[in-house]
């Protein structure tokens, strides 16, 4: 049992990233795979970008953002040729939210952020359309976009959220039904814009997403981003932000649930590269059922132009059962001295026998002992999502989720 | 009129040296209000005999039974257990990430009474239990035991004794680290909650020191698994003046 959680307070000089182990606080018991803690990978931002697919060397499963991944089973999207076409979206209209399909020319295109990798880079290449999401206007509204047909065979998209300065907006992206995408998401953050996307992954079974979401912040703007993942094969949603106005700021939250033979991952990135800009990084999951598989990466960099910078990250896992894996890497890199706070914690726990036991002895039976203690491990999450609809259905979609391997 | 009766328990624990025995031969008898101390040494087999009630599944028992109002309570599950009336309070109780006491206390509560508790007079049970155990009200919105203090958690314990009202208590050790203010708190609570429901106790301690607080109808002497000797509470006098020397004397070592 060991558990990694840094924190890197401001200090006179600090120009790299201290690691110094704290006792956890949190009640769980940790256990360690091995794998967290300082990596020692190249800079994150000296990455190798392009648009082209052409550009990357075939995947062999052993590059940075492959490693934890099973590349063997979507061979198609990271090399084959995608389906490009648009696609059947279900939205209600609202007047200061436009949705329509807009072409490669858009001047918006490529402007929050470029692949880093071979499957991004061939859904790039391969769109024909890209669904366009404009907000404007000052006041609060909600809009959900749903994709429920988008088949089995593979296929590229290109989603633009645009929130124009000063707009306000919760964006709910809801998929569902089978689906073999490979998908890039560029988010723009107008200034002084407060938006909030969710993506909501509750595909069928067999479904295979592999999705980069690209943010740029824009001054005094503000992202929320939430990735909620439940249903899916194969449900890979990296999300890279670009904290690149003064005073951005950015919370990112994920809650996964991974089942048996599921793998649920997420590469989150989080680029702070103007004076002032805070972010928060909190992902939590659950894994419950033999081959349940989740991947959490969270890179943290603190550029030479982000002094003040105010930065936490932390991911958590609850392991429910055996023959599950829990993989959790944040990686936190300072070329500032002048920061306000950094810090990273990680932990994989167990819900033990012995708290079963102590649930139990005060009369809760096994599965609702189980239920208590997800459900208020996961809540933290749902309750920062910002849409009560949502929140009061996903609360249900986790007990789903729990009440899929009762008989376990 | 309640009644719980242990009857020639034997328990053992698999262990990396291979299966050790625990409990030899256990017989004890509760009625309903009574309050029973069991004294004995570290590592006698205090704790076992309390795991073993409330079923924890560590614990292998090898034979013997225990009987709630003539029920088998050996083959019932931990939550059957409580569910039938029985409640520990641990030794060291369980930190529970995530969930909240309140949240926790409203569920245990359901599953024992088999329905949701009204929720007016519920709040207000809560919080007056929690006022006399000198609880702060944030406690509350805390998850259950975790980040307490040692005193904290076994607050939290009487706090279930009270609330949960079952029909016999096993208390481990519930004095153990505590001050003399606090030990006088949670007596009060155990004493409070017998007065209130007529439970029977079952006190497992080390010292006497809680005995003065709460007043045993029977001492029982417990060393190397089995009751070496019962009393009244004149039993607990000596024990204070003599030790356990003169039963650990007669027992080999090991
Ligand atoms: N799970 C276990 N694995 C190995 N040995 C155990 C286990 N549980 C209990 N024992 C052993 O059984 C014996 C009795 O333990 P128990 O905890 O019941 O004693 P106790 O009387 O409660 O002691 P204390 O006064 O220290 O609380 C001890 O020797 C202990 O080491
Ligand atoms: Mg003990």
């Amino acid at each position: 049992m060991s558990a990694a959680s840094t924190s890197t307070a401001p200090t006179s000089s600090p120009t790299s990233s201290e690691a110094l182990p704290t006792a956890e606080q949190h009640g769980i018991k940790e256990h360690s795979d091995g794998r967290f803690g300082f990596v020692p990978v190249q800079t994150r931002s000296a990455r190798f970008k392009s648009f082209d697919v052409a550009d990357f060397p075939a995947v062999t499963g052993r590059e940075a953002v492959w490693k934890l991944s099973p590349v063997a089973k979507f061979t198609d999207l990271t090399g084959g040729v995608l389906d490009g076409s648009a696609y059947d979206i279900d939205t209600a209209s609202h007047a200061d939210v436009d949705v329509s399909w807009v072409d490669r020319t858009d001047s918006r295109i490529g402007t929050a952020g470029a692949p880093e990798e071979r499957a991004a880079a061939n859904a790039w290449s391969a769109f024909e359309k890209a669904l366009a999401i404009t907000v404007s206007g000052e006041e609060a509204k909600e809009i959900t976009l749903t994709r429920a047909n988008l088949g089995s065979a593979p296929r590229a998209a290109h989603t633009i959220i645009e929130a124009r300065p000063f707009s306000q907006a919760v964006v709910i992206l809801q998929n569902t039904g089978d689906a073999r995408i490979s998908e890039n998401v560029e988010i723009i953050v107008g200034e002084s814009a407060n938006l909030t996307v969710v993506t909501v992954q509750e595909w069928n079974a067999d479904a295979v997403q592999l999705a980069n979401h690209f943010a740029t912040i824009g001054r005094d703007a503000r992202l929320k981003h939430v990735v909620v993942s439940l249903g899916g094969g194969i449900v890979r949603v990296n999300p890279s932000v670009h904290l690149a106005g003064q005073g951005s700021d950015t919370e990112l939250f994920g809650l996964y649930f991974a089942d048996a033979g599921q793998h649920l991952e997420q590469q989150v990135y989080v680029n702070h590269d103007a004076p002032n800009s805070r972010s928060r990084v909190t992902y939590k999951g659950a894994l419950q059922g033999a081959g349940a598989r989740t991947v959490w990466i969270g890179d943290v960099l603190i550029g030479r132009t982000a002094p003040g910078t105010d930065s936490y990250e932390q991911n958590r896992n609850l392991v429910l059962t055996e023959g599950t894996r829990a993989d959790s890497i944040p990686n936190l890199e300072i070329e500032t001295g002048d920061i306000l706070g950094a810090g990273h914690a990680s932990a994989t726990g167990r819900f033990d026998d012995e708290q079963l036991f102590y649930l139990q002895s005060r009369g809760i039976g096994e599965i609702e002992a189980r239920r208590l203690v997800v459900r208020g491990f996961l809540s933290e999450i749902v309750q920062h999502i910002g849409s009560k609809p949502l929140e009061e259905r996903l609360q249900g979609a986790i007990e789903d989720e729990l009440r899929g391997t009762e008989g376990n | 009129m309640s009644v719980l009766e242990i009857k020639d328990l034997h328990v053992s624990v698999e262990t990396d040296q291979g299966t050790k025995q625990i409990l030899r031969g256990v017989n004890l008898t509760i009625n309903e209000g009574e309050i029973h101390a069991i004294m004995g040494p570290n590592g006698s087999g205090k704790s076992t005999l309390a795991y073993t009630i409330a079923g924890h599944p560590k614990y292998h028992v090898d034979s013997g039974s225990i009987l709630l109002d003539g029920a088998e309570v050996l083959t019932m599950t931990v939550d059957e257990r409580a569910r039938a009336g029985l409640f520990l309070a641990m030794q060291y109780p369980v930190e529970i990430p995530g969930v909240t006491v309140t949240n926790f206390l409203r569920t245990a509560k359901t599953a024992i009474d088999g329905e949701a508790p009204a929720i007016r007079t519920w709040i207000k049970d809560v919080r007056e239990s929690m006022a006399k155990l000198r609880m702060d009200k944030s406690f509350a919105e805390r998850n259950v035991n975790e980040g307490f203090s040692g005193g904290e958690k076994k607050r939290n314990e009487i706090l279930q004794l009270e609330l949960l009202k079952p029909k016999f208590a096993v208390l481990d050790e519930t004095d153990s680290g505590l001050d003399v203010d606090a030990l006088k708190i949670v007596s009060e609570g155990v004493n409070r909650a017998k007065e209130n429901t007529g439970l029977g106790l079952l006190l497992i301690t080390h010292y006497t020191r809680i005995l003065r607080y709460i007043k045993p109808d029977f001492v029982h002497v417990f060393v190397d698994g089995r009751i070496a000797e019962q009393g009244g509470p004149e039993l607990a006098d000596r024990l204070e003046d003599e030790g356990y020397d003169r039963f650990l004397a007669e027992t080999p070592v090991g």
